[in-house]
């Protein structure tokens, strides 16, 4: 579906154009429930359809408001949650249609960097037992080796590895986020998804755990899914960006080509509303009106209509397809954002 | 010369604890003048949102106080009031807004109702026209529909929507000053992008004034006229925004801007970062406060807290390495004693 397209010179970690991941026509419903009986009375179509894929050593960056479904995706895409339909190809093979063992097997190699520093970590574990836990559970190494090991990933995080053996509490959010970090990567996997990982973070410590990520990812050959909200975020990180809204992807392009000339008007909206740290500069900001609409009931044709500056009679009636109307530029739209400007 | 609203002087706040009095803010001065919109940037724990507690003397509920320094409002000094004469300025002619516009609201009341409650009790109005007045107000923060807004609770709006009703309470007495604590902060960027220009269009039709709090650079920038830069618990810095943003001084600010993702243009590279985190209040270095993470620290920085230093007019900074500028004023006779 996805042209490589020429990639730019001064792109520094060259993504091989081999696919480490595809996902075809991905959905996940979730039940609403009514009553005593709970009936079924209908669905919150939180990821409806996403072809996608994720090339060997890239990051993809994953944006979109609250509620657009990008969480959702990441857990159907590492199978925490099930989907309701359509495919995860990890090296080709279905992880949806995989017998627990063989899923457990896989998870060595896929693994998940959750928001909350303070939530992700359980507060009676000894750091050193929550970062070990995967090669206790996967391994089954002695504690010697499993303690060495902790070490090493410590140091390769940036931790005093001298304080293995203190609780989570006693670390700063920044420090937490190492250790979840550390658990992430201690079986070496080959794909991380990076859930609002640094979302939580002050912009000091957040600069330093992006540029950690980054390191990790050069030395250790890692392909990230980066999912965040954060969109100056995900331009420094992404190789490529994909922007979801109410359970769609409605554009996916290379970083630069994606942030310097938007083609969907949502992808556009978004990256007009982020306030720029330079003041005086009155942009031409397209400021949307109303709130994403509710994923139970998505509106008819295009989803984005009922919010969209350029809506026309087409796109309430035909749902536009996520098709390349340039060349390596995906975008689902009736009418692009070509020759506006 | 503009008139003054809020003069904040050397302002001590802080809590007791085990160990003795923490000062979560360390003598702190600051002047919001009317019409003008003053933010306060700063990482968790820098002081910010006990700076705000204070100026509103919630902070006696909070378990803290205030233990030093003046805030004078029209030339009274606010922290010398009892609870009984802040109960008549707050939400009257200083109104507050929080992060949060779901917690901020209180569930079992129409929203119609919570904006009448302070037209009530403030300005003695009848229910009736107090409801009249909310769903006017309603209507001034851009929520469609509001007459039928006004009967709904506050469950059956989205975030975005909350944070408008409560803009319109805090807006319900037409207030001087507006104290507005990461606003927009829970919000997603588009609908941060459409609160703040709510925000801007009532200042500039009500000419109140705001005093703004958040963490970030890009909300600062589109907002302020004057920008305070708060670092463990004191002001390192402060001044227009075009000097903060043109002529960062102070080595914390200078990081805090270059930390950010994309300000320098180039993706991909090595992001600037301030080494270490701001230390827990209480546990202070001596000296500058920053000096442990700044990269130009030396011994005079280590042994001696520096004093405000005038860059410019409009810009002040508390940083040793502009110790041939002049200091501020009404620092001056503590320096020669130091």
């Amino acid at each position: 579906m996805m042209n490589k397209t020429a990639s730019l010179p001064q792109l520094p970690p060259s993504p091989s154009s081999e696919v480490l991941l595809e996902v075809k026509d991905i959905k996940k419903y979730f039940p609403i429930t009514k009553g005593l009986l709970n009936r079924t009375v209908g669905q919150v179509k939180a990821v409806d359809g996403v072809n996608l894929s994720i090339r060997q050593g890239e990051t993809f960056g994953l944006v979109g408001e609250s509620g657009c479904g990008k969480s959702t995706f990441g857990r159907v895409l590492l199978r925490l949650q099930s989907a309701t339909g359509g495919q995860v190809l990890f090296k080709g093979k279905d992880i949806h249609s995989l017998r627990s063992g063989d899923m457990r097997k896989l998870r060595e190699e896929m693994q998940i960097i959750f928001q909350d520093p303070f939530g992700s970590l359980n507060p009676r574990f000894l750091v050193k037992d929550i970062i070990g836990e995967p090669l206790r559970i996967h391994r089954n190494m002695p504690a010697k080796l499993i303690d060495a090991r902790v070490v090493e990933l410590m140091e390769l995080v940036g931790l005093d590895a001298s304080r293995r053996n203190r609780y989570p509490h006693e670390f700063s959010g920044g420090q937490r986020q190492r250790i979840g970090i550390a658990r992430a990567i201690a079986l070496n996997p080959k794909f991380i998804v990076a859930d609002e990982a640094v979302s939580a973070l002050d912009v000091s410590v957040q600069s330093q755990v992006i540029n950690l990520l980054m390191k990790l990812q050069k030395e250790l050959g890692l392909t990230f899914l980066f999912i965040a909200h954060g969109l100056n975020v995900v331009r420094h990180i992404s190789d490529r960006v994909g922007v979801m809204y109410l359970g769609k992807l409605v554009e996916v392009g290379e970083t630069e080509e994606l942030f310097a000339a938007p083609l969907h008007p949502y992808t556009a909206a978004l990256l007009s509303a982020i306030p720029k740290p330079t003041p005086r500069r009155k942009q031409d900001r397209i400021v949307l009106e109303g709130d994403v609409p509710s994923p139970a009931n998505p509106p008819s044709g295009c989803r984005f209509h009922t919010r969209c500056p350029f809506v026309q009679d087409k796109c309430r009636q035909v749902e536009p397809l996520l098709e390349e109307v340039v060349p390596g530029r995906p975008v689902a739209c009736h009418f692009p954002l070509l020759a506006h400007s | 010369m503009a008139e003054k609203l809020l003069e904040i002087q050397k302002l001590t706040a802080g809590f007791a604890a085990e160990k003795g009095l923490l000062k979560a803010t360390d003598g702190i001065s600051l002047t919001v003048d009317k019409g003008q919109t003053v933010c306060i940037v700063g990482e968790s724990g820098s002081g910010k949102s006990v700076t705000s507690l204070a100026i509103m003397r919630l902070i006696d509920y909070a378990g803290g106080m205030i233990l030093d320094g003046q805030i004078n409002f029209h030339g009274q000094d606010l922290a010398a009031k009892s609870q009984e004469e802040m109960r008549r300025i707050r939400g009257n002619q200083i109104a507050m807004i929080f992060q949060d516009p779901m917690s901020s609201l209180n569930p079992v009341f129409t929203i119609g109702e919570q904006i009448a409650e302070s037209l009530r009790l403030h300005q003695n109005k009848s229910d009736a026209e107090a409801m009249k007045l909310a769903v006017d107000l309603i209507r001034l923060v851009g929520i469609p529909a509001p007459e039928i807004r006004a009967k709904q609770y506050p469950h059956e709006l989205s975030g975005g929507m909350c944070q408008r009703v409560v803009i319109a309470i805090a807006l319900a007495c037409n207030p001087e000053l507006l104290i507005a604590d990461e606003p927009t902060t829970a919000l997603d960027v588009t609908v941060q992008a459409q609160i703040l220009d709510l925000l801007r269009k009532l200042q500039s039709e009500l000419g109140m004034s705001i005093l703004l709090i958040t963490h970030d650079m890009g909300v600062a920038a589109e907002m302020a006229d004057r920008i305070a830069v708060m670092y463990a618990g004191a002001i390192v810095e402060e001044g227009t925004v075009e000097e903060i943003f043109d002529r960062p001084s102070h080595p914390y600010t200078v990081g805090l801007l270059q930390s950010i993702p994309g300000f320098e243009g180039g993706r991909g590279g090595e992001l600037y970062t301030i080494s270490g985190t701001i230390p827990p209040i209480g546990q202070l270095p001596g000296g500058c406060r920053f000096h442990p993470r700044c990269p130009h620290a030396v011994d005079l920085c280590r042994n001696q807290e520096p004093p405000d230093f005038m860059i410019s007019d409009d810009h002040r900074t508390a940083c040793w390495l502009f110790k041939d500028k002049p200091v501020l004023a009404d620092y001056s006779d503590e320096v020669k004693r130091a």
